[in-house]
């Protein structure tokens, strides 16, 4: 294909004219400013609001737990896929079990653990440790499959241990599709930070910033702006885990 | 043989939560057999199986998901189509598509709380704008990944676009759409439950889940909780079913 001049001009000239309809929506009064502020003003509040008291603090508590969050249930998960992906005794014995819990939905839990554990970071931590840890642990599981059987049994019949041949072939093997899983982990302990945020309403974090500015009289500029920082952390998470697995795994053809 | 293998370990797990739970009487954990007897009471012990409080609030959920999927399934295959097959539109839009999809789709719903009024409406829209991403970037993903050598043949047998569409590049976007339908199907699952959980809704299992969290009635929580996960078993399992009749169905007749 020969590349177009100025092709990379049309993602901005998009984004340009999003902004410009919207604007002329608002200036002619097609959607009412207070029912549905345009885009420039939401921009320039989320421009605007980490000047305000508490915002940083608040963005500060979802990013620790949504970190703290998917740290864990990293650990969690793939360690448990080496051992049911590793040892077919254990994966056989224990698949079922992890093919009930998985179903639930996991913003279902938020009322069960906010009850055991409370309101605050060790309920918003928990959720997002639970709802985070499938896809890490499936996508080791499956990693796991795909290993190349010929280097792990040399090894074997060299005399290596089973810890020594899953630590030095089929970790390093699964890591491809590990970060996969961990992409996926993070949106959606982004998904389990915000919404056990929202559905508390007091305390500190992004989602509690939006659910109490729905609540205020003409907030809406607000929610507004709140979704706006809310949707450049995902796509922030994003960016930084697809960087690292590039970087990690480049030899990893695709 | 192999039915009861994948039932023994589940069943040994409820067995000694049982045990524990009746030793212990903690609050927080009721014993499996009181779980299954309150969703029983609850919503399954009605003339015609399901009692009033089950048609009362399991059919408005499961209604406003369908409803909610259905419509981000029709716009994601639609614009993923058109975005597929336009590498053009797809430049121009491409920013705003990759914003719009990290935004986390709980973030949303006070949005249109804020907009629509909390309601059925306003559900069936955060439950279709959170999961219309998935099948939106697969279909473009896989109409754009369409053989190129079955396009021109295509086009050099004088078969018009809209047969095109219909006969060549849909059925080979059909796996990559289903693969965005599942990640969809989850998230409209969990959007479903949190549209439901918000202080102001009326009905659906995610109102009973928080009205049972008000009056720390454990017992229906736990229903509540264990409900979903068999609701998303069964819609995980018929999604399966629809999408090997799809494909296999495209694979035999698609030649």
């Amino acid at each position: 294909m020969t590349p177009t001049p100025g092709r990379w001009l049309r993602g901005p000239a998009g984004v340009a004219a999003a902004v410009a309809l919207s604007e002329i929506l608002a200036a002619t009064g097609a959607i009412p400013r207070d029912f549905l502020p345009p885009a420039s003003a939401v921009l320039a509040r989320a421009a605007r609001l980490p000047a305000e008291p508490g915002f940083l603090g608040d963005l500060a508590t979802t990013v620790t737990a949504w970190a703290a969050g998917l740290a864990l249930a990293v650990l969690i998960g793939v360690t448990l896929g080496l051992l049911l992906g590793g040892v077919p005794a254990v994966g056989a014995a224990l698949r079922p079990v992890l093919e009930f819990l998985r179903p639930i939905p996991s913003v279902a839990l938020i009322p069960l653990v906010s009850l055991i554990l409370g309101a605050g970071l060790t309920t918003e931590v928990t959720l997002i440790v639970y709802a985070a840890v499938w896809p890490v642990l499936f996508n080791t599981i499956y990693g796991l499959s795909e290993v190349d059987p010929v280097p792990r049994d040399t090894l074997r019949v060299f005399g290596f241990g089973r810890a020594e041949v899953m630590w030095r072939v089929s970790l390093p093997a699964a890591a491809p599709f590990i970060a996969t899983g961990v992409r996926l982990a993070a949106a959606i302990g982004l998904i389990l930070a915000v919404g056990t945020e929202i559905l508390a309403g007091f305390g500190d974090g992004l989602g509690v910033f939006i659910a109490q500015a729905q609540q205020a009289v003409a907030g809406t500029l607000d929610v507004l702006a709140g979704t706006v920082w809310a949707g450049t952390l995902g796509l922030l998470v994003n960016a930084v885990l697809v960087v690292f697995s590039r970087r990690a795994f480049g030899w990893h053809g695709r | 043989m192999r039915i009861a293998v994948r039932w023994a370990v589940p069943l040994l797990v409820a067995g000694l939560w049982e045990l524990a739970a009746r030793r212990t009487q903690d609050v927080f954990f009721p014993p499996p057999s009181a779980i299954v007897k309150r969703m029983y009471e609850l919503w399954f012990s009605g003339p015609f199986v399901l009692t009033p409080d089950a048609v009362d609030n399991l059919l408005p959920s499961l209604g406003r998901m369908a409803a909610g999927l259905a419509v981000a399934t029709l716009a994601g295959v639609g614009l993923g189509l058109a975005l597929g097959r336009s590498a053009r539109l797809m430049d121009y839009l491409d920013p705003l598509l990759q914003f719009a999809r990290a935004i986390p789709p709980p973030t949303l719903v006070p949005v249109f709380i804020v907009l629509m009024h909390l309601g059925s409406a306003m559900q069936i829209v955060s439950i279709a704008v959170s999961a219309v991403w998935p099948i939106l970037l697969n279909t473009a993903d896989g109409a754009r990944t369409v053989d190129p050598v079955q396009i021109a043949t295509a086009r050099v047998f004088r078969i018009g676009p809209a047969d095109r569409l219909r006969r060549i590049i849909l059925p080979s976007s059909l796996p990559k759409i289903f693969a965005g339908l599942r990640l969809s199907l989850s998230l409209a699952l969990i959007l479903m439950v949190f549209s439901e959980l918000l202080p102001g809704a009326a009905d659906g299992i995610g109102f009973q889940l928080t009205d049972a969290q008000s009056r720390s009635d454990l017992p229906t929580v736990w229903s509540a909780i264990v409900l979903l996960g068999v609701l998303g078993y069964l819609l995980n399992t018929l999604l399966l079913v629809v999408e090997r009749r799809a494909l296999r169905r495209h694979r035999t007749g698609g030649l």
